[in-house]
């Protein structure tokens, strides 16, 4: 199982602030197109990835990072501290 | 080094005072507050900032370390707040001290920008009309990064 969290507008877009899910998916890419998949508030809020950020176990990391041992995935806007 | 992410309001003048007190050996202290900016219409309401519990503090710490590494700094101090404040609040501050005032303002700088774009933090703009709009993050805030 791992929880997937989302923060700010991706938050609002997808409906809720976090899920756990039983996912094969190998990489972070693998991930966001299989919740993509599942319903359009997932594609709307995936639609543009280079809007997006990624922390995987809370550190900041990339879409084409592998999934594997990873139990906390989380999708956000670019950070506005300060 | 002390890290606070926060609901409650600071004591500016306390936090400072403090901090000075039980640095050793610095010759030099730079405080830098950020406040919420009235929106330039004077239709904002709040500013609700929102933060990913666990990260944050995580997140913050590591970017003092640095700071505390690169500038040999005596100490550093990061407070943030979260939750809805309303404009003219103090949002965060910083505070670095060092031997020199190069290293301390450098230092504080560099917190500042690390703080905009590495802490997981989102502001909205709740305006009185009942509309609300993320703030977008500003490509110069990315491009800040560059210069460390």
């Amino acid at each position: 199982m791992m929880d997937v969290l989302y923060f700010a507008w991706v938050r609002e877009r997808i409906g809720l602030p976090r899920e756990q899910i039983e996912t094969s998916a190998a990489t972070v890419h693998d991930l966001v197109a299989e919740l993509s998949a599942r319903d359009a508030r997932y594609a709307l809020a995936f639609s543009d990835l280079s809007a997006l950020r990624v922390a995987l176990d809370q550190e900041l990391s990339e879409f084409d990072a592998p999934l594997d041992g990873v139990r906390e995935v989380a999708f956000f806007p670019p950070m506005t501290g300060g | 080094m002390q890290v606070r992410v926060q609901t409650e309001e600071f004591d500016l003048g306390q936090v400072c005072a403090d901090f000075s007190a039980r640095v050793t050996g610095a010759g030099a202290v730079v405080t830098f507050t950020g406040i919420v900016r009235e929106a330039e219409a004077g239709d904002m309401l709040a500013m609700e900032i929102e933060q990913y519990p666990g990260m944050t503090q995580k997140a913050l710490e590591k970017i003092a370390q640095d700071a505390i590494e690169r500038w040999s700094l005596a100490d550093a101090l990061v407070i943030h707040r979260h939750g809805r404040l309303a404009p003219g609040a103090q949002i965060m501050m910083v505070a670095t001290a060092a031997r020199h005032r190069k290293d301390a303002f450098e230092a504080a700088e560099y917190l500042m920008d690390f703080l905009k774009s590495r802490a997981p933090f989102w502001k909205k703009e709740i305006l009185k009309d009942g509309r609300a709009d993320w703030v977008a993050a500003k490509d110069s805030d990315e491009d800040a990064l560059t210069r460390w």
